[in-house]
């Protein structure tokens, strides 16, 4: 199965590769997937808390080229968004955008799923309730 | 020079000898008869081919050529040696014993007959990959009919001990088969040294075409039989019938032939470019090698780099045609079930890559192949939250994982 462009590209030239202080109120830290599954996905948010918009991102990925491909663009495009407008992120547009095919859909889902999970591990500890 | 990419999974299947390919050409068109054609001039041509073809595939493992029952590839030699034994010798008995590292081949055949009524014991292996003998001597029982267990695994490379195994197989009075598809051509094979009989392989894992492949069914001490599968003609000794496909005979003849003049030097090539290749590799922090390294065939290396997923690690080596145990797939996301079978954790199993050295592989290739390998781990670790962890000193089993 041949990969698109698009992932060929973040695989080659990931963004934001790296680690985020975990520890710091105003980062939020989703660590999904398992080494089982042959997927992990770690992703981080910076959160400026007055305006509550995501000032950093970062990953890493332990997996084949479209779940990093996935969690790469993921990082590029929650930099600037509110935490709101994060949450609406959907795994089809992931797909859509990195032109995954059926098989690789569940790299997106994961990818989903990190970003909700660093926003929820913000929000509690900023001490909010976690958005399911 | 380079040419890309570069092919290093001869395991899954091996290019074309040029001398081969110029054996069969003539039988394509000019020499083209059925060679069950008895009337003419044609069908004794052709007839002839297959003759000679059979004698070459008879003399690489020590057998006579009554003994060759060509089939379309070791696929249809496995199912036909299960099956068939499974119906002939219905009356002695319904149990047969095999490895659960075993090729699909094998193990969904077996999985068939027990649908028919028979009754199977899957062994486990040990860690290394070869079966244990007082294993195989304790699942034996009175039904037995047959034990099944491949020469060299296609994974790992491991080669069972093949004389012990038809030893128990023959002072129990049962049939012992084995799938040598990747180790005929490869490794010296001897039916009549190691009693085997019933054995498998195919023309396309030994530099020869592919849809054909032959099933070695022994005519003497004892006499075996087995069902024929396909319902025809009653080619092949009643054993399978169909038209015989004379291009792929000889090519698979020819191949045989060439195999069993060059096959040693070959065996010490290869294993030099193996061993480099391991060597060079295992400097890489945390990557082991699956599998027996002392018992195993001379042109496969599987390596698991720890936290590392092998499907990714593919991506970063592109130039490089090899395989990964890993099959991140909506169909499967479960890793080798052979890696897997020699109680490999999940994740080692995601990190492997298997590497083939074949007939046509070169140092230069093999330098390239470890320096890319090298820079692509190292990259996709400085990406992977697994190793950031695992060098954190976090035990990465104590963690609760997500799983989705």
């Amino acid at each position: 199965m041949a990969y698109s462009e698009k992932v060929i590209d973040h695989y080659s030239n990931p963004r934001n590769i790296g680690t985020l202080n975990k520890d710091e109120k105003n980062v939020g830290t989703g660590l999904v997937g398992a080494p089982e599954c042959g997927d992990v996905m770690r992703l981080q948010i910076q959160v400026n808390e007055e305006s509550g918009i995501i000032e950093d991102a970062k990953f890493k990925t332990f997996g084949c080229g479209s779940a990093i491909a996935s969690s790469s663009l993921a990082t590029e495009w929650l930099k600037g968004k509110t935490v709101q407008e994060a949450m609406e992120i959907d795994n089809m547009a992931i797909v859509e955008e990195l032109a995954l095919p059926p098989v690789k859909i569940h790299c997106s889902v994961l990818a989903e799923d990190a970003i909700k999970t660093a926003i929820n591990d913000y929000r509690e500890k900023q001490g909010l309730e976690a958005i399911v | 020079m380079l040419s890309f990419p570069i092919y290093l999974d001869n395991n899954a299947t091996t290019p074309m000898d040029p001398r081969v390919l110029e054996a069969m050409l003539p039988y394509f068109n000019s020499k083209f008869g059925n060679a069950a054609s008895r009337n003419h001039s044609f069908g004794w041509t052709a007839e002839e081919a297959v003759d000679y073809a059979r004698e070459q595939v008879a003399k690489l493992i020590n057998a006579s050529p009554k003994e060759i029952i060509f089939t379309s590839g070791a696929t249809e030699s496995d199912n036909l040696a299960i099956k068939g034994v499974f119906e002939m010798y219905a009356r002695k008995g319904n149990h047969i014993i095999t490895v659960n590292t075993e090729h699909k081949a094998v193990l969904d055949s077996c999985k068939h007959v027990e649908k028919m009524g028979g009754e199977v014991t899957y062994l486990s292996p040990n860690e290394d990959g070869l079966v244990n003998l007082a294993d195989i001597e304790a699942a034996i029982t009175p039904k037995t009919i047959l034990i099944s267990i491949m020469y060299g695994n296609n994974e790992i490379g491991v080669l069972q001990p093949i004389e012990e195994i038809s030893a128990i197989a023959r002072k129990h009075d049962i049939l012992f088969h084995t799938d040598a598809t990747q180790a005929v051509g490869k490794v010296p094979v001897d039916v009549m040294a190691q009693n085997i009989d019933l054995m498998s392989f195919t023309a396309h894992k030994m530099y020869g075409p592919k849809g054909v492949g032959a099933l070695y069914v022994r005519r003497k001490n004892p006499r075996v039989k087995v069902t024929s599968q396909l319902d025809g003609g009653g080619h092949e000794r009643g054993m399978r019938s169909g038209t015989l496909n004379v291009p792929g005979i000889v090519g698979l003849g020819k191949a045989c032939e060439i195999c069993q003049n060059e096959m040693a030097d070959e065996a010490v090539r290869l294993s030099k470019m193996r061993d480099r290749l391991e060597k060079e590799l295992l400097t890489i922090e945390e990557a082991y090698v699956n599998g027996n390294v002392e018992h195993r065939l001379p042109h496969v290396a599987n390596i698991s780099f720890k936290h590392v997923e092998g499907e990714g690690l593919m991506m970063g080596i592109k130039d490089l045609a090899v395989s990964s145990g890993s099959a991140c797939t909506s169909a499967s996301l479960e890793p080798s079930y052979v890696l897997k079978n020699l109680g490999l954790d999940d994740d080692l199993a995601h990190s492997s890559l298997r590497f083939g050295f074949g007939r046509f592989s070169t140092d230069e290739e093999v330098d390239y192949a470890i320096d890319h390998v090298k820079t692509a781990v190292h990259k996709l670790r400085d990406m992977s939250p697994l190793w950031e962890m695992y060098k954190e000193g976090i035990d990465l089993k104590s963690v609760v994982w997500q799983e989705h």
